[in-house]
């Protein structure tokens, strides 16, 4: 018979045994290793039934196909922009993913984006090489003119979101900014600046108390608590 | 010649006073603070990220890149000139083959892992306290890796074989010294750096190890412990 040597939501370090026996399975984040089940990194222990996972705490960001995340231009070249993602690798965004309008032969493509700017794109492939290539062709994908640019831990990113969206939601409905949260750790908002610095403030209370419960509740009371319209 | 007590008046298999934190430097993507006596080690680790130059790149799997350095003004004695040194070079190297067993870089092709090892005082085992701190911020920039590293000094000074020499046994005058230093990957008990300065015989080198092992597992529990403590209250 095997045990689980360990609790739900407990936190687990790189090699700490989480189950001895067969009858368990490894999932993401821990590796079997004989009649044993340990973890293959930093993160929160979740017990499924007869699988045991961890959920990572902490990282950079590492691509996904599907993901929707904000990038900077970094590089033009002939036939497309090199983005910063963030990540470890560049992303690719090639001239015919960049824009419905058709694009003259030798045009100059810093007109479409030029360097520095801050696109919202979506990942469309990423090769074994860690080679990304992304699109611009999809609702809510383009350039963001204005506004300021945040970095958070990309593992919070889903807490800042909400079910659903609810948390962005309820910030944008608050301090009346527009928000876009990038995958990556990347978030934009414009607005007023006052506004600006509460979305921002905000944002930052999420990320820290992420794992408390009743998140949303307290968040709610943040805001009106430090709204002042 | 015999070396009866120890001058810090510790037992033969004691450790100085540990201290470790994990998260002690807030732009690194990870980080740890190991602190064994009075030799202090921070690491920082920063990646994965994009390696230049670009012929260090590795297709197969991404490279972890070692740098150890101890401050000018972190010794007891006189003044470290800064920069690397043949030494540094040395031990960022056994460093890195030390951690490397442990992490699976294979998910991040060409890019590189950088560890920064900063020593503000040194007093004899450094290069341990560096592995240890290491380990430690590894794992905080949530890296996919198989075990943690721990690692101590062992060695003999005159007849006494001892855990974790500090300087002053180091550089015990007129008798014979050994010194080795010991990395371990506590859940299999496999060693990832062994070396040895001094002479000892066979049968001594094994009982030290034993000595060793037992350290090395208490020291896991303090970093096992330090790296609950920075998440702690993310259970719920």
């Amino acid at each position: 018979m095997s045990e689980i040597m360990v609790k739900d939501k407990e936190i687990s370090v790189p090699g700490e045994t989480l189950a001895v026996g067969m009858d368990v399975l490894p999932g993401s984040g821990t590796y079997r290793d004989g009649e044993r089940i340990a973890a293959n990194r930093l993160g929160l222990v979740a017990i499924d039934g007869r699988t045991i996972k961890l959920i990572p705490l902490s990282g950079r960001y590492y691509p996904k196909m599907g993901d929707t995340i904000i990038c900077k231009v970094i590089d033009v070249s002939f036939s497309g922009w090199r983005l910063d993602t963030n990540a470890a690798y560049s992303a690719m965004l090639s001239m015919k993913d960049a824009t419905s309008e058709f694009i003259q032969r030798g045009a100059n493509l810093t007109q479409y984006y030029d360097l520095g700017d801050y696109i919202v794109c979506k990942i469309v492939n990423v090769t074994s090489q860690k080679l990304i290539d992304v699109t611009m062709k999809g609702p809510g994908l383009r350039k963001l003119k204005g506004g300021r640019i945040i970095e958070v831990n990309t593992n919070k990113v889903p807490r800042i979101i909400g079910k659903m969206g609810s948390m962005v939601m309820m910030i944008k409905d608050a301090t009346k900014c527009n928000i876009v949260v990038g995958q990556n750790g990347l978030i934009w908002i414009d607005g007023e600046p006052a506004n600006e610095l509460l979305a921002i403030q905000t944002i930052k209370k999420i990320e820290k108390e992420s794992h408390t419960s009743g998140l949303t509740d307290k968040i709610k009371e943040y805001l009106e608590k430090n709204n002042k319209h | 010649m015999t070396y009866k007590h120890r001058i810090d008046g510790r037992g033969f298999d004691e450790t100085r006073p540990i201290e470790a934190k994990v998260g002690v430097i807030k732009r690194a993507d990870g980080s740890a603070m190991f602190k064994i006596g009075n030799t202090w080690a921070y690491a920082a680790v920063y990646g994965p990220r994009n390696l230049h130059p670009k012929f260090l790149q590795d297709p197969q799997r991404g490279i972890l890149r070692c740098n150890y350095n101890m401050m000018p003004f972190s010794s007891s004695g006189e003044r470290v000139r800064p920069g690397g040194s043949r030494r540094s070079k040395e031990i960022s190297l056994v460093t890195q083959k030390a951690l490397l067993p442990v992490l699976n870089l294979e998910e991040y092709p060409n890019s590189v892992v950088d560890v920064f090892i900063e020593l503000p005082q040194t007093e004899a085992g450094s290069r341990c306290a560096g592995i240890c701190a290491a380990s430690m911020a590894l794992a905080d920039a949530g890296l996919e890796m198989k075990d943690l590293v721990c690692a101590v000094s062992v060695g003999k000074v005159a007849d006494k074989l001892l855990v974790d020499l500090d300087y002053s046994e180091e550089s015990y005058p007129d008798v014979s010294v050994a010194d080795i230093p010991i990395a371990m990957m506590p859940n299999s008990g496999k060693i990832t750096l062994l070396q040895m300065d001094g002479e000892v015989k066979k049968e001594e080198l094994m009982k030290v190890l034993a000595m060793g092992k037992k350290a090395l597992l208490d020291i896991y529990e303090i970093q096992k412990k330090a790296l609950k403590e920075k998440y702690h209250g993310v259970e719920e």
